[in-house]
């Protein structure tokens, strides 16, 4: 077996293992580690922390499903949207005739915690990134793809929902770079800002992060608009893994092994 | 055996030990440090100590947000309470002359003081935001006597470490450590944007405490205990919401 290096310490040159794999009459199979352990915990720790954020989150909405902007904003208030969904709250105008049960309590709890479970892990992988060199070698896109016309054919073969080549199978495309930067880099971090601005004893330390934004009530609806985009981003993740194989993919998240020969039968 | 897994086993249970005391001295030193919440045990407790800890870490001295006289909401919202119980009734309609807040627990003078009273101790004004947990807030100006004030007053006893304070409403009590009781915004309020508190929103004594959500902002106040242990307090999770699944410390 090829000892092949991985998606993560692949050399300077950007250089497809699969090039230098010996021709052969006999399909080859070649194995290698398409991530690290790091990025493949970080990664189902991240999984897990973002479900349990989105589905307290959005319990937590729903005891008051409607948005403003600025500071302040309450039933006395128009909002800028409302979700007109049925509300825990009886006070809420809702137009439905019942009120949900209260899950704020819990929501509350594991909202915070997965909070910290996934900026503990977010500050890790990012250690790793900087000083281990993932982003530079796996995330910054080369100058090449950075083209219009690296941009173009990557965005033409992502819209018919191509199979990536095997070269992929090592290491991610530029829209998939740039994509991952811009969750890691962008939206991470907004969420992060934004639910702390919602907080009065950090604010109480750091007015700063809440007056930046505009007020209280604008950090709670870009905290609600960033959810949209990283749900948006994870509807698009997801069927991009069953595009480029289900399984190998998966597998390699998992156990960090990659069977290119298999690839085609997927 | 050989000798790199013995020195690896060794290793490890020295790492571990180490590791494990580590944690119990932390958690030791937390604790002395009043970075334990109430409601630490439990699935939720590390995240819920992080929170409290890091944020204590953080804003021991910081206030809360100030505003201006412009930003004072014209349409504030008072939430629903539970419907005010005859003993409620008999003081309203007697214009709640004979409203009475007793202060008891770890003070040297346990006292009982009539709103006529707490109106003439020193007044402080703020105009701060209050926000509930369910989203919805609005700013509003809040005069009334800091709760420091009070605790001065009675002779608070340098061992308490908790305030628990209890509305004339059944079952509606909260507490607060002392740097949150002994913070100069945190206020006994009885005037509300420059009239006296409505009872919506919870005249005539409402507890102002800026840097906490709504929940802790108890209305109708009528007693205040100093104490060093929440346990003998309802479930021993330190207030009515916490007994209800809901957190301690809602500074965030």
């Amino acid at each position: 077996m090829n000892v092949i290096p991985s998606l993560t310490d692949l050399g300077a040159a950007g250089q497809s293992p699969l090039l230098a794999k010996p021709a052969s009459a006999t399909p080859v199979v070649t194995e290698g580690k398409r991530h690290t352990a790091l990025v493949r915990v970080s990664h189902w720790i991240t999984t897990v922390a973002f479900f349990s954020l989105l589905i307290s989150g959005g319990e937590i909405v729903l005891s008051h499903p409607r948005f403003y902007w600025g500071e302040t904003g309450n039933i006395n208030v128009r909002p800028w949207l409302n979700l007109h969904l049925p509300s825990s709250r009886r006070m809420v105008p809702t137009g439905y005739g019942y009120v949900l049960h209260d899950q704020n309590g819990w929501s509350r709890y594991l909202h915070f915690q997965a909070a910290w479970l996934a900026v503990a892990t977010g500050l890790t992988y990012l250690l790793f990134g900087l000083f281990a060199g993932h982003f530079r070698r796996n995330l910054l896109p080369t100058g090449s793809d950075l083209s219009v016309k690296g941009l173009w054919d990557s965005m033409v073969r992502h819209l018919r929902f191509e199979r990536p080549d095997e070269k992929e199978a090592w290491s991610y495309n530029v829209l998939q770079r740039l994509t991952y930067l811009l969750v890691i880099f962008v939206l991470f971090p907004l969420m992060i800002w934004t639910g702390l601005a919602m907080s009065m004893g950090f604010t109480s330390a750091v007015p700063l992060a809440v007056r930046l934004l505009g007020g209280q009530q604008t950090a709670r609806s870009i905290h609600f608009l960033v959810t949209l985009l990283l749900v948006l981003f994870l509807f698009i993740h997801v069927l991009m893994v069953f595009v480029a194989g289900f399984r190998n993919r998966m597998r390699a998240m998992i156990s960090g092994g990659v069977n290119v020969s298999t690839r085609a039968k997927l | 055996m050989t000798n790199i897994s013995r020195r690896k086993f060794i290793f490890t249970g020295v790492a571990a030990a180490a590791g494990a005391s580590g944690f119990v001295v932390a958690a030791k030193v937390m604790q002395r440090q009043g970075l334990i919440p109430p409601d630490a045990a439990g699935i939720y407790g590390p995240g819920e100590t992080l929170t409290y800890a890091a944020q204590r870490l953080l804003n021991r001295h910081s206030m809360a947000r100030e505003f201006s006289r412009s930003e004072i909401s014209n349409n504030p919202f008072a939430n629903e309470v539970d419907p005010l119980g005859n003993e409620f009734k008999r003081l309203q309609a007697g214009g709640f002359v004979d409203w009475k807040v007793t202060v008891d627990g770890m003070a040297a003078r346990p006292a009982t003081f009539s709103l006529a009273q707490i109106r003439t101790f020193p007044t402080s004004t703020q105009i701060t935001m209050i926000a509930c947990e369910e989203g919805w807030s609005y700013i509003a100006e809040w005069a009334g006597v800091p709760l420091s004030y009070i605790l001065d007053r009675v002779g608070a006893l340098s061992q308490a470490r908790y305030v628990v304070y209890r509305s004339i409403q059944p079952d509606w009590w909260e507490s607060i450590d002392m740097t949150d009781a002994l913070h100069p915004q945190t206020v006994l309020a009885h005037r509300m944007n420059g009239n006296e508190l409505p009872v919506p929103f919870g005249g005539p004594l409402r507890l102002r405490v800026p840097r906490q959500l709504g929940y802790k902002n108890v209305k109708y106040i009528d007693h205040l205990t100093l104490t060093d242990n929440l346990k003998p307090f309802g479930k021993g999770l330190g207030g009515a919401s916490p007994d209800s699944g809901y957190a301690w410390y809602a500074g965030i």
